[in-house]
């Protein structure tokens, strides 16, 4: 299991260090010394004491590009995740399931964010105490334990809470809650209006040659809900699932025609650890006690049938040695009535550019040398449209041989549908035992579908 | 509030003011001065001079600044263990709280004290714990006998702890039940003897109830605890998957990967021909491809585990190719790892696509990963034979780029498929040629000649080209050396008028100057086979090469097994078994697959390139004799033999002092790219024979074991002397051996005893029962046998020449008329005639001294004034040989006249004969 804990600054200076096994930390400095003499960067930093510093030496401060999330230093190994200037690292000794230390690395980081927000070195020396209080909490003897902030958050508090306030119910309720079933919601929760949003998010990637061919295309979408409910809601979210739609179309073939169009395949999902899995593998069904506030309900992954929002058609040519003439032309291809935002055209230039003339008919285009790209940003545009830039690069005359690997034109935008196809059918609420039905939920729902990696080849 | 100023203060006297505050009376102060002493441990200032002041500030009813002094406690306690003692006393008061939060904080942190003396005053309050009403309490406690455990197992044994701990596995809380679970899998690690975790049909009963209801962290102990059970057949195995599989829609990664390891695993007790078993197949490709769609740490952790899954169960993801294609913005190492599984999917239904993106990523920036995608277009090309012509001319296209690495991995890629398709692409030689000046790396160099060498013939001025390698010899490398010693043999047996003084050149400069040893030994190899027999030369210089494999830097198929086994763990991650990165004794309990119950086909596994293999080729063919190394290697050895899989890489020399000493057999030697296996000279002459023994010597550190071939004993019982001395610097255990299929059916008859391990330099004597009951194949010389003997190290491989004498049988006498019947029906072809000279003996002792041996003699005439003896003896395969010993009184030499329906036997009879004669 995990030895132990450590976050690091940008620098390699530990913030918070938090260790679990004996074998951590020990024998380390002799084991580096052999260790430095295979492997040229350690030089003079060897002598120094333990694990802590095996990561500093090696990782954050290594010369090269980190090759991989996982390194074994002498005999010990680390797994590293960094967020924005800050490095989490989990240590251990022994054969550990690699996948879960990760995923406990992740968790870690959403309830540190949800308890202080952003992760940052000033946050994290802001809030030490509560750091520690929740790595004790939450990883025993290397075991990761209950790590719903939900949960965390009724016994783990900034303020401290002091023994003798609590009565012993509240005790045995937290303690109830934190082992129980549902460990991710607390009892007696009220509401005066309650309330419910469904947000479908999804990401659109593609990847197209220059002939237009798709080469690949995938949607993952996740489904987020933020509930505002009162007592233990018992819910049940439905969707046009082609499965679950041809099973219950199977007595009236005519809708089965009728729906089967809006129904999509879904490659695969995940979902929150509140939904009844074995329910799931057995009736397709998504029942579930839903965390209190905003949580991610599930993920999935569908690849047919995608509506491609865009279409960027390249025409890149090189006149001379020392110009390229470049034309891209965007399509949009989805309703008239509907609008797209936030447009973004990302067209590389070569390293060697010295000077770029653009034209284009819509929005802004901009020739960043920093970033060795045109950039075009168009404000909204409406579906059936299209648009086109043209620019002429010209290069410095080098020689270099090595061409010039021209990396795929990039796109970013937002729509207000679900490329994937999904609809909400239906979210419905029960709760026996408090008097609201499903009618007095208000509920929302917003589709939002943006750009993930969509990018054509030139 | 902000906590950071706790990290600035600096002043001189930091301790005494620390001290001073925490001793102070105001509760507020005492805190922050605590945290203030945090503050500096973590930061690796030394506090630890403060610990009774901390330790006073223990009794407090404020639950934040308890959780504090703890920390510092679990820190210090064990530079401290006197001042720890004074702790106890809250810790056992602290497990009698009111408030289940501070039982469970107290039985959490005494579990970290890691303090000796400590221990034996917690157990009182970890049993009451352990017992608790409230299940936050018990779900700690049971951690708690872990974490005491690895600090006096014996204690935790003694105080039945584990005993409480296994009814834990009942109880009605699913996360104390997740708990005891992760504690029990732990605690067995340690003892893998014990029956600890007894897992049996109602207790993975019970841990599949848990595994619906409790944390996502708690499904993973669970599931990793389930994948250590074998089912007794594939109805449990196939109930177990059913309940299992709902997790593979689990949000968390490491939930769908344990998941797949237990559906992995006993996916093996499955029949295929089940319907269930496709459809396992099936739910198991979409989980797989959403794990990629995770963080990119995952995503790695996540690829590593699919390229074994790949291997093991292609069919998998076979469909899913697209998946695994590369994104501009994927970090490298996802990169490369998805560029691996790219290839193994790779087939004639998606090469076109597999290509076009191979072509894209030989253009990106990333060194490593341009070198990777060049490499896998020939892969591709190797794999896939419709291909070849497509992946040839990308390859040109690459090499017209100029970039310099890019050309020189295309070449080394290219030397492969000449292999793989002879005679078919040479027309690309020329292009090759022109880029001979840039390249720079060894591996590109020794490719590049062995493509000259190869196809001398055809290019005109080869030996303008080798000769300009030949200039900075000895600057090259080994593997540069060798393969420009060997093109030059190979072009001068093309084109021996022009070529002879360069031949002598690299000779000289390979045997006289050089200090290696391989080459050295190459050098004189070719030497002397040049000089005593070219047309030799020439079938060894220039055979047929065996084939290449398709598939390169698969896992071997044992630890393949075992690593699925580890599905999710670190060593899936490094496939290395955990004994290879764990210390100690810890998580290196072998694991396997279950073997299937039902039915009796046997488990199939992906093909993989034996030991032996020049260069990293699989020689799937080796000419003459067999395949002997893929032979000794597929089957099995002895006794099982525990221990790390052998390196498949390595090759040993063998050789064997027979009798009288001298070298009999090459059986194969590092880097020849020439067929081993052909070169079975017995004539290399004498002073080959020291040059070679020298190289034992030279072999150290690779581990060699040198094993000498000593008479085996004539009558009775065939049995086989061995000696075996370790010439290695490491200890050698786990003695197996093994003969290759020979003439008359040789194969040991118990397996080899070594009893105690055998210390460097040590040598053991011991004698092996024979049988002829093996397997037969005709050996040439008739009499060779070929001997593997493994150990822990590696297989080692001999061969050896036996004494014909030893298989003649006791019946072997024949009658009279028999006799004439037999001698007449012989064909006179048949007939062979030796000269034994130098025998002192007279016809009544040659007649008694064979008798000995089993030559029987059937008449004795005498004409002339010689002494005819008719004899006969027999085989073990029943083979009758008839001899006619013509003796001459006063005169040393005897004539012997053989006839045999196999006359290959005769020659090793005669030699029996002066042997039995002369002894």
């Amino acid at each position: 299991m995990i030895g132990g804990l450590f976050i690091y600054n940008h620098k390699g200076e530990v913030l918070i260090s938090r260790v679990y096994r004996d074998d951590i930390g020990k024998r380390q400095a002799a084991d580096l010394a052999v260790f430095s003499s295979s492997w040229p960067f350690l030089e003079e930093r060897v002598n120094r004491r333990n694990a802590v510093d095996a990561f500093r030496v090696n990782v954050i401060h290594a010369r090269q590009q980190v090759r991989s999330p996982v390194t074994n230093i002498a005999r010990t190994s680390f797994f590293h995740v960094k967020r924005s200037n800050i490095w989490l690292a989990a240590v251990t000794k022994q054969n550990v399931n690699a996948a879960m230390v990760f995923e406990f690395l992740y968790k870690m980081c959403d309830v540190m964010a949800a308890y202080f927000g952003k992760i940052s070195e000033e946050n994290i020396k802001n809030n030490f105490v509560l750091i520690y209080e929740l790595l004790d909490e939450i990883l025993d003897f290397g075991y990761p334990q209950n790590s719903e902030t939900g949960a965390l958050k009724t016994f783990i508090t900034q303020q401290g809470i002091k023994s003798q306030h609590q009565t012993k119910e509240e005790q045995s309720q937290i303690t109830s809650q934190v082992t129980g079933q549902i460990g991710w919601r607390r009892e007696g929760i009220k509401y005066r209006r309650n309330e419910l949003f469904l947000d479908v998010l999804e990401s659109v990637n593609l990847l197209m040659s220059p002939q237009g061919q798709v080469l690949s295309a995938h949607v993952s979408g996740r489904v987020v809900m933020k509930s505002y409910l009162s007592g233990m809601p018992e819910c049940k979210f439905g969707m046009n699932d082609k499965i679950v739609i041809e099973k219950q179309g199977k007595g009236t073939a005519d809708e089965t025609s009728k729906s089967g169009k809006q129904s999509i395949a879904i490659d695969d999902c995940t979902f929150h650890q509140c939904v009844r899995l074995s329910k799931f593998d057995s009736e397709r069904s998504i029942s579930f006690i839903p965390p209190d506030g905003e949580f991610e309900l599930m993920r999935y992954r569908t690849t047919k049938d995608i509506i491609l929002p865009f279409r960027v058609i390249p025409l890149v040519r090189e006149v001379g040695r020392t110009k390229l003439e470049v034309k891209v032309v965007i399509k949009s291809n989805f309703k008239p009535s509907l609008l797209a935002q936030k447009i973004e055209v990302r067209i590389p230039t070569p390293l060697n550019t010295s000077g770029v003339q653009v034209i284009c008919m819509k929005g802004k285009a901009k020739y960043k040398a920093s970033e060795n790209a045109i950039v075009w940003k168009i404000k909204r545009m409406a579906g059936m449209k299209e648009s086109q830039i043209s620019a002429e690069i010209e290069l410095l005359p080098t020689n270099d041989k090595k061409k010039w690997a021209r990396p795929p034109i990039s796109m970013n935008f937002e729509v207000p549908f679900a490329p994937s196809g999904l609809k909400v059918r239906y979210l419905k609420v029960f709760e026996p035992k408090l008097n609201y039905s499903d009618h007095d939920v208000i509920k929302w729902v917003r589709y939002i579908g943006r750009s993930g990696i969509y990018e054509t080849r030139c | 509030m902000t906590d950071s100023k706790y990290f600035t203060t600096t002043k001189k006297g930091e301790i005494f003011e620390l001290k001073a505050e925490l001793n102070s009376d105001k509760k507020e102060k005492k805190k922050e001065a605590v945290k203030k002493v945090i503050a500096s441990m973590t930061v690796g200032k030394d506090v630890s001079a403060l610990f009774p002041d901390v330790v006073n500030c223990m009794q407090t009813d404020n639950l934040e600044l308890k959780k504090l002094v703890y920390l510092y406690l679990m820190n210090y306690a064990k530079s401290q263990p006197d001042m720890a003692i004074m702790a106890v006393n809250t810790f056992v008061k602290d497990c009698e709280d009111p408030n289940p939060l501070i039982r469970a904080l107290a039985v959490r942190t005494m579990g970290c004290i890691r303090v000796d003396k400590i221990t034996e005053y917690l157990c009182e309050p970890l049993r009451k714990c352990l017992k608790d009403e409230d299940p936050y309490v018990r779900k700690t406690a049971a951690v708690c006998v872990a974490k005491l455990h690895d600090i006096n197992a014996q204690l935790v044994e003694d105080q039945g702890f584990l005993d409480t701990l296994k009814d834990l596995i009942s109880d009605s809380n699913p996360m104390v039940v997740a708990n005891a679970v992760a504690a029990l899998s732990e605690i067995a690690e340690s003892h893998p003897s014990s029956n600890l975790l007894d897992l049996n049909p109602q207790s993975i009963n019970k841990l599949l109830t848990a595994l619906n209801e409790c944390t996502e962290w708690g499904q993973i102990f669970i599931l990793d605890c389930l994948a250590n059970y074998t089912p007794k057949d594939d109805r449990e195995a196939q109930s177990i998957c059913e309940r299992v599989t709902p997790r593979l829609s689990h949000a968390n990664s490491a939930v769908v990967l344990s998941a797949v390891k237990v559906l992995m695993k006993f996916m093996e007790m499955l029949s295929k021909d089940l319907d269930y078993y496709g459809t396992l197949l099936k739910k198991l490709a979409p989980p797989l491809v959403t794990l990629l769609s995770a963080e990119p740490e995952l995503q790695y952790v996540a690829l590593r585990n699919i390229n074994l899954i790949v291997q093991k169960r292609p069919e998998i993801l076979k469909h899913e190719m697209k998946v695994f294609f590369v994104k501009y913005n994927d970090p490298i190492y996802v990169k490369l790892e998805k560029l691996d599984i790219m290839i193994r999917l790779a087939s004639q239904a998606n090469i076109a696509q597999v290509l076009a993106e191979l072509k894209e990523y030989a253009t990106e920036v990333d060194v490593d990963f341009v070198r990777k995608a060049v490499r896998a277009i020939g892969r591709c090309a190797i794999k896939v034979e419709q291909s070849a012509e497509r992946c040839v001319s990308t390859l040109l296209d690459l090499i017209q780029t100029k970039v310099n690495y890019v050309v020189q991995e295309a070449i080394v890629v290219i030397k492969d498929i000449f292999r793989k398709y002879p005679n078919k692409y040479e027309s690309v030689i020329a292009t090759l040629c022109e880029n001979l000046d840039s390249l720079d790396e060894p591996e590109a160099r020794a490719a590049m000649i062995w493509i000259v060498g190869e196809y001398a013939e055809r290019i005109d001025n080869a030996d303008e080209l080798l000769e300009s390698f030949l200039e900075g010899f000895h600057d090259e490398s080994t593997q540069v050396q060798l393969q420009l010693l060997t093109a030059i043999v190979k072009l001068f047996l093309k084109k021996p008028t022009e070529t002879q003084e360069l031949v002598q050149q690299v000779l000289s400069l390979a045997t006289q100057d050089s200090d290696n040893p391989d080459l050295r030994d190459r050098g004189y190899i070719y030497w002397r086979l040049l000089s005593t027999d070219p047309v030799a030369a020439k079938e060894v210089v220039l055979a047929e090469k065996p084939l290449i494999s398709e598939e390169t830097d698969l896992i071997e198929p044992t630890l393949l097994d075992e690593l699925i086994c580890y599905i999710g763990t670190l060593a899936s991650v490094y496939h290395k078994p955990p004994s290879a990165f764990v210390e100690g004794g810890r998580g290196v309990v072998h694991k396997s697959l279950p073997p299937r119950t039902a039915s009796n086909e046997s488990t199939e596994s992906p093909e993989t390139a034996p030991a032996g293999a020049p260069s990293g080729e699989q020689p799937d063919v080796i000419p003459s004799q067999g395949d002997l190394l893929g032979d000794l290697l597929n089957l099995d050895l002895g006794p099982p033999v525990s221990g790390p899989p052998l390196a498949t890489s390595s090759v040993q020399m063998g050789a064997v002092d027979l009798l009288g000493g001298g070298l009999d057999s090459l059986i194969g030697a590092p880097n020849f790219v020439t067929p081993p296996a052909a070169t079975a000279p017995a004539n290399l002459g004498a002073p080959m024979g020291s040059g070679l023994s020298d190289l034992f010597d030279l072999t150290s550190g690779v581990g060699a074991l040198s094993g000498s071939y000593v008479a085996p004993k004539a009558v009775g019982s065939i049995s086989m002397d061995l000696q075996l001395t370790n010439k290695a610097l490491q200890v050698m255990t786990d003695f197996a051996i093994q003969f290759n299929r020979n003439s008359f059916g040789l194969a040991p008859a118990a397996p080899l005893q070594v009893h105690a391990p055998l210390s460097p330099n040590q040598t053991v004597e011991l004698s092996l029962p024979l049988s002829t009951v093996g397997s037969v194949m005709k050996m040439e010389p008739l009499n060779n046998l070929q001997v593997a003997v493994k150990n822990n190290i590696d297989v080692f491989y001999f061969s050896t020449l036996y004494p014909l004498h030893i298989l003649f049988v006791e019946d072997g006498k024949m009658d009279r008329q028999v006799f004439l019947a037999t001698w007449k029906d012989i064909p006179n072809e048949n007939e062979a005639q030796f000269q034994i000279r130098d025998c002192p003996l007279n016809a009544e002792a040659v007649s008694s001294r064979l008798q000995s041996s089993n030559i029987f003699t059937v008449a004795k005439r005498t004409v002339e004034g010689q002494d005819m003896l008719y004899q006969s003896l027999k085989l073990t395969n029943g083979i009758w040989v008839l001899a006619e010993l013509r003796i001459q009184p006063g005169n040393p030499s005897f004539t012997l006249s053989l006839k045999c329906r196999a006359p290959e036997v005769a020659q090793h009879v005669y030699q029996a004969y002066e042997t039995i004669l002369k002894n």
